[in-house]
């Protein structure tokens, strides 16, 4: 009786077994580490740039600024105070209109 | 070439260890960001950061106004070849013919997209832990090993950024300039939400969910990237925290050990690197959820360029899209020969019903033969045989879902870049 249940236990394990959530082995979840690109590039530009150079790297980096389509400039007005003021950036008030001028000349609209 | 030791970089970072067990990096202090800056004189960078060292290769993507170029690079860690959208913190898109390949994306090619920059670069799997705790009867502190341990699920589905398409929007809005890659299929394995908040015991008077991941921004009071969902959404069973993607652990830049996967909604919600869930007496008012990622309120949030003082939701449900894979924009087709023409679809959260195909602008169309139907959630293939004439020709093509939603014919316009879905068109000159 006792060899007849280990069968039909054993029998049911197999059955379970082959249920998709069951047959599936576990994944291995190891432990990661990496190293991602620095992103440093500097703007281009030299001294017309050294504002948005002293400010907006620490954060994020240049690509995805230059990659922006020619904008109002007041739309880059806005991007910059929603930086100051949204997402805190510690940008002095005496360089936002170097930074605005510099983003309205390389991305103003036509 | 910039000298290595004058170049503010992220290897310059101080390493502390999270709750999490995660070690995060930190970026510069700007102070030292600045002092860097000083000493590299800042007029000897001329170069243009588009074309860093790191480029293998410059790609156009078919957006309507410049700048179109983008390099492509193999420089992420578990990551193969991928278009550079930004270094930091990484938007990385999935290079269209990747999805011609097959109905599931590859992790190496799956679209990367972080908000801070500040994103843990290790993660031991053995102190790693899952916080559970707010309007709950038990808060619970989670290994990876007892999340093992639950009961599993697998679900293909699709994730898309909100903005994806977003670098086609006229007028041109800010933001990601993406073209249509960022957004992946994937097989998710993990276990059901409700079963870790059942476990718990959510308290009646519970509203929301909110999330959090392991990323957090540079600047300390600038607001933390979380999410939320309704409560009875977070408890319907389909929502998932996914260990495995397409049967491999997650690529650490795609949420690797845990993220929330959120069918048929944008991928917004499908938190990256969770590791807190917060169960909420009342409606999260917090920036990610009252500010950004709102659309207006309107049919395919639309509306006129300029237009204010709109109703503004929560983005939520995808809508049904399709493209064409085998064909790019302005390529040769060769003429009066049968040819095969296919690409792939999704009904956004319902299944695919039908995708159809138009070689006339958009005045006839005929249906094409759909692929294996892995789900609601998840890609669909689509294929049909087309001859074309001599010329040139626009092709277009449409889905419909099972729900009777249908891609529209003009595209929707909102500040954000958010939700396009217009029937895409993709010109070939038949020769």
């Amino acid at each position: 009786m006792r060899k007849q249940l280990l069968a039909i236990g054993c029998l049911s394990a197999a059955m379970l077994a082959a249920t998709p959530a069951l047959v599936q082995g576990l994944p291995s979840i190891k432990s990661t580490t990496v190293d991602l690109p620095p992103g440093d590039s500097m703007f281009p530009g030299g001294a017309a740039a050294d504002a948005i150079n002293n400010n907006c790297l620490a954060c994020h980096s240049a690509d995805m600024v230059l990659n922006q389509p020619a904008l109002p400039k007041a739309t880059w007005e806005a991007e910059v105070h929603k930086m100051i003021h949204v997402y805190k950036a510690p940008i002095d008030d005496a360089d936002v209109p170097a930074i605005v001028d510099y983003l309205a000349s390389m991305k103003g609209a036509q | 070439m910039i000298p290595h030791k004058l170049v503010p970089s992220s290897h310059g970072v101080d390493v502390r260890h999270s709750f999490a067990g995660a070690a995060l990096v930190r970026p510069l202090s700007r102070r030292s960001a600045l002092r860097q800056f000083g000493l590299a004189g800042l007029s000897l960078f001329a170069a243009s950061a588009l074309a860093p060292a790191m480029a293998d290769e410059i790609v156009g993507l078919p957006l309507p106004s410049g700048p179109r170029e983008r390099p492509t690079t193999h420089d992420f860690p578990q990551k193969g070849h991928m278009i550079l959208q930004r270094t930091r913190p990484p938007l990385l898109e999935t290079p269209m013919e990747v999805f011609d390949r097959g109905v599931f994306t590859p992790n190496d090619q799956f679209y990367v997209r972080w908000h801070w920059a500040v994103i843990p670069n290790s993660v031991d799997v053995n102190t790693f832990r899952l916080a559970v705790r707010g309007h709950v009867n038990k808060s619970l502190s989670l290994s990876i090993a007892e999340l093992l341990k639950m009961p599993r699920v697998e679900l293909a589905a699709v994730n898309q950024c909100s903005g994806n398409s977003r670098g086609f929007y006229l007028p041109r809005v800010a933001g990601a300039q993406w073209a249509h890659g960022a957004m992946g299929n994937a097989r998710w394995t993990g276990i059901r939400l409700k079963d870790v908040l059942d476990l718990a015991g959510v308290k009646a008077g519970a509203v929301q969910v909110r999330f959090d991941g392991l990323d957090e921004p540079v600047v300390t009071d600038a607001p933390d990237f979380k999410k939320s969902l309704d409560i009875d959404h977070a408890r319907d069973g389909e929502v998932m925290i996914a260990f495995a993607m397409n049967d491999e652990q997650l690529p650490l830049l795609n949420g690797f050990p845990l993220r929330l996967i959120v069918p048929g909604w944008y991928s917004t919600y499908w938190v990256k690197m969770l590791s807190d869930i917060e169960v909420l007496d009342k409606p999260d008012d917090n920036y990610w959820m009252a500010v950004a990622y709102t659309i207006p309120d309107t049919p395919h949030a639309n509306i006129a360029p300029g237009q204010t003082g709109v109703k503004m939701v929560p983005i939520n449900r995808m809508v049904p899209r399709s493209f064409l894979t085998n064909f790019a924009e302005g390529s040769s087709f060769p003429a009066s020969t049968p040819s095969s023409v296919r690409g792939i679809a999704f009904g956004g959260d319902n299944g695919v019903a039908r995708v159809e195909l138009s070689s006339d602008g958009g005045k006839s169309w005929r249906p094409t033969a759909l692929g294996k139907d892995y789900g609601k959630y998840s890609f669909r293939q689509w294929e049909t045989k087309l001859a074309l004439d001599k010329g040139n020709h626009a092709l277009m093509v449409r889905c419909t879902n099972l729900a009777g939603d249908t891609q529209p014919a003009s595209p929707n316009w909102n500040n954000g870049g958010f939700m396009r879905n217009v029937i895409e068109t993709v010109q070939v000159a038949a020769a």
